[in-house]
C-alpha cells in the first residue's frame, strides 16, 4: 500500500492585498515522520500551516491533508489531526486542568489529561487560571491540548518558542515519542538546531516559497568539500584571504570575527589560514574543521538583512 | 484511531464547561442575579415610577423574569464569546472535533440552565413577597425559550462581527435601553405613542408583554408577541449564521 503523505501541498498561493504571503509554495510532508519548516518571520510559515488546518483558504493550488481537502472535509479531520496555534487559543479564566480535560471529552478516546500534566511538568499549576500561567506554560498547555486527542497528525507553530530548557527538551521528548508510535508531524520553528535534531525532512522558506528542502544531512552536505570556521578579530580582509590560498576557496564573515571557509580542506589548507593570519599579527581562534550547520545553510539562503 | 466523542457528550460537556465559566466571572453573576433580584426588590417594595397598579409585584415579577432572559441570553453571552474569540479560543475550539452547531448548542444549553436557575430564584423570591402567578406556564416556558433563541442568536452576531470591546459597549448600552424601552420597570403607555409603538417591537417588549399577559392577567400570550419573537428569532440565527466569525 502507497502511504498517502500526510500532507501536501502543491503550488498554494495566498495573497493579502498587494501582499504575497504564500506565493507558489509546494512542500510535502511524509506520513510517520517530522517536517520542519523552517523561515525568517513573515515567510508565510503561519499562513501556509493555518491553509492545511483548514482555517484560511489559498487563492489558488492545492492542499491535500491526509488525502483529504482541509476545508471540505473539515469534520472527517478534525478528530485526526492535532493543532497547535502560534499564539493564543485558551479560555483565560479556565483553569487549566479544567480547559484540557474539556478538550479531552471531545475525543472518544484521549489520553488521560493528568498523564499529559504530568509529562509536560504542569500539574503544580493544574489548578491556575489559563491567564495567571506564564508564557512558557501556556504553550505547553496548548501542546497539550494539541496531543491529548491522539491526532494521526500533528501541526505544531513554533512549538518551543519561549521554553526554558527543560521544558524544551521535554517536548522534543514527546515530539519523538509520537513519531515513534505513528504519528506525522509538521513543525516550524527558527531554532536549528530543533530542526537538525527533531526533524526527517526539512524545508526553507522564504518570502512565501519554498528555497530548500530534504533531510537535515542532504541540506548541511556540501559535496565532498569541508568547512573550516574560526574566530579571529572583525573585519578581515577575506578576499585577500582567498586569494593568498591555493585551492579554491569561499570564504565569508558568518557573524562579526566569525569565519566560515568553504573548501578542500587538507593539513596545507589549514596551515595557509593560520600562517596567513600571523603574518597580520592575527590571533586565530576555536579554528574548527566541521560541517555546514542548519544555521549556515539558512543564513546563506535567506540572507542576512532583518525581515519587516 | 482517533475518533470524536458522541455529539451529545460534546455539547454537554461545553454546556458545562461554560457553565463553570459564567459562575467564576463576577460581572456574569451580577448581570445574571444580583440585577434581576435587586430590581425585582427594589420595584416590588419602592414605589420608583408609577406602574398604575395596585398589586406591584404581579406587574413587576414578569417583567424581571424578562429582564433576566435578556441579561443571560443576551448581555452575558455576547461579551463572553467576544472575549472567547478575541483569545483564539473559539479559533482553537474550531479544531476539535466539536462542531460549530454543538458550540451553539452547548452555549444555548448553559443559557437556559442559568435561566431556569434565574426563574427558580426570582420566582421564589417574588412568591415569598406575594407573587401569585396565574397558569398557563408552559406558554410563559415557551416565550422564554424561543427569546432566548432570539437573544442568542443577536449576542453572537454582535461577538462574532464586532471587537470584544465594542461588543462588551454595545451589549451594555443595549441592555440599558432595552431595560428602559421594554416595559420592565414602568408600563410602556407612559412613553410617547410613537416611542411605544418602535418599542413593541423589541424582542424584549414582546416577552415582557407576553409574560405578563399569561402571569398577571391570566390571559393567551398575544399573537404580535410570538409574531415579533418569531421575526428576529429567525433573522437573528440567519444572520449569526451567515456572519458570525471564529477568529
Ligand atoms: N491575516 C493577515 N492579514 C494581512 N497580512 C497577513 C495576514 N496573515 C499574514 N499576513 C502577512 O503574510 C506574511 C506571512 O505571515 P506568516 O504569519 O505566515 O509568517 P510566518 O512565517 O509565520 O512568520 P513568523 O516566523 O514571524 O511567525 C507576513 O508578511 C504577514 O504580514
Ligand atoms: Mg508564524
Amino acid at each position: 500500500m502507497p502511504a498517502t503523505p500526510a500532507v501536501e501541498v502543491l503550488d498554494l498561493v495566498k495573497t493579502y492585498g498587494a501582499k504575497r504571503a504564500v506565493d507558489g509554495l509546494s512542500l510535502t510532508a511524509p506520513a510517520g515522520s517530522v517536517t520542519a519548516v523552517l523561515g525568517p518571520n513573515g515567510a508565510g510559515k503561519t499562513t501556509t500551516v493555518e491553509v492545511c488546518e483548514g482555517y484560511r483558504t489559498g487563492d489558488s493550488g492545492t492542499v491535500r491533508v491526509l488525502g483529504l481537502d482541509p476545508r471540505r472535509d473539515r469534520r472527517a479531520l478534525s478528530s485526526r489531526v492535532g493543532v497547535m496555534l502560534q499564539a493564543g487559543g485558551a479560555y483565560p479564566a479556565a483553569r487549566a486542568d479544567e480547559l484540557l480535560r474539556h478538550v479531552a471529552s471531545l475525543y472518544a478516546d484521549p489520553v488521560r489529561p493528568d498523564e499529559l500534566l504530568e509529562r509536560l511538568g504542569l500539574q503544580a499549576v493544574a489548578s491556575t487560571a489559563v491567564r495567571r500561567l506564564s508564557g512558557g506554560q501556556q504553550q505547553r498547555l496548548a501542546l497539550a491540548m494539541a496531543v491529548v486527542g491522539r491526532p494521526e497528525l500533528l501541526f505544531l507553530d513554533e512549538p518551543t518558542a519561549g521554553l526554558d530548557p527543560q521544558a524544551r527538551l521535554a517536548t522534543w521528548e514527546l515530539v519523538q515519542e509520537l513519531r515513534a508510535q505513528g504519528v506525522s508531524i509538521v513543525l516550524t520553528t527558527h531554532a536549528m538546531d530543533e530542526a537538525e535534531r527533531l526533524a526527517d525532512h526539512v524545508v526553507v522558506v522564504d518570502r512565501g516559497q519554498v528555497v530548500a528542502a530534504g533531510s537535515p544531512t542532504e541540506l548541511t552536505r556540501n559535496g565532498s568539500e569541508g568547512l573550516i570556521r574560526f574566530r579571529a578579530v572583525p573585519g578581515l580582509p577575506v578576499d585577500d584571504l582567498a586569494r593568498a590560498l591555493t585551492t579554491q576557496t569561499t570564504i565569508e564573515e558568518v557573524a562579526p570575527g566569525t569565519y566560515l571557509l568553504h573548501g578542500q580542506v587538507d593539513p596545507q589548507l589549514l596551515a595557509s589560514v593560520t600562517s596567513w593570519c600571523a603574518g597580520r599579527g592575527v590571533l586565530v581562534e576555536d579554528l574548527r574543521v566541521e560541517q555546514r550547520s542548519l544555521e549556515d545553510v539558512f543564513l546563506s539562503l535567506t540572507g542576512r538583512e532583518l525581515r519587516t | 484511531m482517533s475518533a470524536p466523542a458522541p455529539l451529545a457528550r460534546m455539547v454537554r460537556s461545553q454546556a458545562r464547561f461554560e457553565l463553570r465559566l459564567a459562575l467564576r466571572n463576577g460581572e456574569q453573576l451580577l448581570l445574571m442575579l444580583v440585577i434581576p433580584i435587586g430590581l425585582l426588590l427594589l420595584l416590588s417594595q419602592v414605589e420608583v415610577v408609577d406602574i398604575g397598579t395596585t398589586h406591584r409585584i404581579d406587574f413587576v415579577t414578569p417583567g424581571v423574569l424578562s429582564l433576566a432572559v435578556l441579561s443571560t441570553a443576551f448581555t452575558s453571552l455576547a461579551i463572553a464569546t467576544g472575549f472567547e474569540r478575541r483569545y483564539g479560543a473559539l479559533k482553537r475550539l474550531g479544531a476539535t472535533p466539536l462542531p460549530r452547531s454543538g458550540l451553539l448548542a452547548g452555549k444555548a444549553l448553559a443559557v437556559l440552565t442559568v435561566e431556569a436557575a434565574q426563574f427558580a430564584l426570582i420566582g421564589g423570591l417574588a412568591a415569598a413577597l406575594g407573587w401569585s402567578p396565574h397558569g398557563l406556564w408552559p406558554a410563559a416556558v415557551a416565550l422564554a425559550v424561543l427569546a432566548t433563541i432570539a437573544f442568542v442568536s443577536l449576542g453572537l452576531l454582535m461577538a462574532g462581527t464586532m471587537r470584544a470591546e465594542a461588543t462588551l459597549a454595545g451589549a451594555n448600552l443595549l441592555f440599558l435601553v432595552l431595560l428602559l424601552s421594554s416595559g420592565i420597570s414602568f408600563p410602556l403607555s407612559r412613553l410617547p405613542s410613537g416611542v411605544e409603538h418602535a418599542a413593541r417591537l423589541l424582542p424584549s417588549t414582546a416577552l415582557t408583554d407576553g409574560l405578563r399577559a399569561v402571569l398577571q392577567d391570566g390571559d393567551a400570550v398575544p399573537l404580535r408577541c410570538w409574531l415579533v419573537l418569531v421575526v428576529w428569532a429567525l433573522a437573528g440565527v440567519l444572520a449569526a449564521a451567515r456572519w458570525f466569525r471564529w477568529d
